[in-house]
């Protein structure tokens, strides 16, 4: 079966973000951007199922600037077969990148689609649910255990209270969660052979996808500063805040 | 225009951060119902009844709700959304799976994990794992939303008295099916509900290691919980995460033990009211947002604070 997977371009997991003095929004400018962690989760499973020869071939989609290209090599450098790049400058909101993904997938007619659960930019979490809602097909959310076996597939969820398993109808959007599977990092050979790997280009409105968001934006702030710092000598110096200035024990 | 919240069920009743969710649903309007979907789900239609400031409960009991299946679940509030300005749910597992889905389904941009109401059609959102707060305005006909339940107070569970209205099935899509669940055992209060929190990061060494913090957490009638790193190296189960991608918790008193602080704990736990760090790196960014900090070998100073919490309180 086809795989497609959506990789999305985010700042880096492991940058302090900075909110733009004007309240427009976060600083992306010279800012060091990288693959959202749980799209790395993704396409790992699809390359691992390649590998398994569940699947016969993996598609890597990102959606954004020119620079997304980078995105979908790193994809291509762990074992995605190719790429699409769905160009725009527009910050696509969940809802219309759904509407992307819903064009693509009556195109390419992958059997599966492997969502990240969220994105480390927005946290909206809603992409890959929305994306099942728009196909009509089945959903397995926060997936730690992913089988496939005749016509469906067997998800282990991660939810509230621990695990939850569910059988899904292929074809179906699995989202995937952290435990999921340990990604690979791509070898220099590997590397190098994605720079051939092909990656198609196309935009929203040759997708058919009206990019105007539903969300205006009015301000990005700071969160309130917590006033923290202050140490304590001992445990029994701790105890003793716990209990006569803190109350809380 | 009446105001929607789904309830989460369970065997017990309603699950709490519905309840939440209804105080940020009193927020946008004074009118508002509460679906209850489930298979037999009369005991807790009758909890939803109970819960102050709501004014009706719209009943939907069929086999094809038993186990909150997102495609099923979506189509019935999709068949109900049109009638209502605003259709909110708890930000949990449920409401996460669930929600989008119905959104994309009324062709709606959904408003994820609000955590303040500034008028019908404006709220605050956390961005970049709460690092940054947008406040953002809707311009869809009916507004979908996540709810934070840190961000708002539960309503009481008792004194409504609201009217139960049954609604007709949307049916079984048949897409998925449920197998089985497999909850974690545990005595202790829930994670997100519990009033002290006793979490352990990769600095406790091993899963073997979490007795220590267990031990602590049982004498102060705690939660235990744990960092992502924590998670990723097989010490707990995922349920005990606390972080941008596991829960996002704010009790009275966080004890972080051996966690660095990451940016992605943080945006989980710095809505706590106290927070105390327990770390051997003086350095660790933890101590920036503890109230308390104390430096040194965890492995001394946790069962030193298990034994001195047990002789000051038997000393009261």
């Amino acid at each position: 079966m086809k795989v497609l997977v959506p990789v999305k371009r985010v700042i880096d997991y492991n940058v302090k973000i900075r909110v733009k003095p004007d309240g427009s929004g976060v600083e992306t400018q010279n800012v060091k951007m990288s693959m959202n962690p749980f799209d790395e989760i993704s396409i790992e499973e699809a390359v691992r199922m390649k590998e398994a020869g569940v699947a016969e071939e993996v598609i890597a989609v990102s959606i954004g600037p020119q620079q997304a290209q980078e995105t979908i090599r790193t994809a291509l450098a762990m074992g995605a077969d190719r790429g699409i790049l769905v160009k725009t400058d527009a910050n696509l909101e969940p809802l219309a990148v759904a509407k992307c993904l819903k064009a693509l997938a009556d195109k390419e007619q992958p059997e599966m689609i492997i969502v990240g659960k969220q994105a480390i930019d927005d946290d909206s979490n809603q992409t890959g649910q929305m994306t099942a809602a728009l196909l009509g097909w089945a959903q397995a959310t926060f997936a730690s255990v992913v089988k496939i076996e005749d016509g469906s597939a067997q998800v282990t969820r991660e939810v509230d209270g621990g695990l939850e398993t569910i059988t899904v109808k292929l074809p179906a959007v699995v989202t995937s969660d952290l435990r999921l599977n340990e990604p690979r990092y791509a070898s220099l050979p590997n590397i190098m052979k994605a720079k051939k790997k092909p990656i198609d280009e196309t935009s929203p409105a040759d997708l058919g996808v009206d990019e105007t968001p539903r969300l205006a934006v009015l301000t990005v702030a700071e969160p309130p500063k917590r006033e923290g710092g202050a140490k304590v000598e001992d445990v029994a110096q701790l105890v003793d805040k716990l209990m006569n200035e803190a109350k809380v024990i | 225009m009446s105001v929607l919240v789904l309830a989460e069920i369970d065997a017990n009743g309603v699950v709490p951060q519905t309840r939440n969710a209804v105080t940020a649903a009193l927020a946008i309007n004074n009118d508002v119902h509460i679906l209850v979907a489930g298979s037999d789900c009369a005991g807790q239609a009758g909890a939803a009844a109970k819960i102050a400031g709501v004014s009706k409960v719209l009943k939907a009991d069929d086999a094809a709700y038993a186990n909150g299946l997102a495609e099923n679940v979506a189509e019935l509030i999709k068949s109900v959304a049109t009638s209502y300005s605003h259709v909110l749910v708890g930000a949990t597992s449920f409401g996460k799976n669930v929600m989008p889905r119905a959104a994309a389904l009324l062709d709606v941009q959904q408003i994820s994990e609000i955590t303040d109401v500034v008028d019908a059609e404006t709220f605050v959102r956390p961005i970049y794992a709460g690092n940054a707060l947008a406040t953002v305005k809707s311009s869809d006909a009916v507004k979908i939303i996540t709810v934070r339940a840190t961000a708002f107070d539960p309503a009481a569970a008792e004194g409504g008295s609201a009217q139960i209205e049954d609604l007709a099935s949307a049916g079984e899509t048949g897409l998925s099916s449920f197998n089985g669940r497999e909850l974690t055992k545990t005595e202790r209060p829930e994670l997100t509900q519990a009033g002290i929190i006793v979490s352990g990061g990769r600095g406790m060494g091993s899963g073997e290691n979490f007795a220590i913090l267990e031990e602590l957490a049982d004498k102060l009638g705690a939660a235990v919980g744990a960092s992502r790193a924590a998670v990723d190296a097989g010490f707990v189960p995922n349920d005990y995460q606390v972080g941008q991608t596991g829960k996002v918790v704010a009790p009275e008193l966080y004890i972080a033990v051996g966690i660095s602080g990451a940016i992605q704990h943080l945006a989980g736990m710095k809505d706590s009211k106290v927070i105390v760090a327990i770390n051997k790196d003086e350095e660790a960014p933890i101590f920036a947002v503890a109230d308390y900090g104390l430096v040194g070998d965890l492995f001394k100073a946790v069962p030193e604070l298990t034994s001195e919490i047990e002789t000051r309180k038997s000393a009261r």
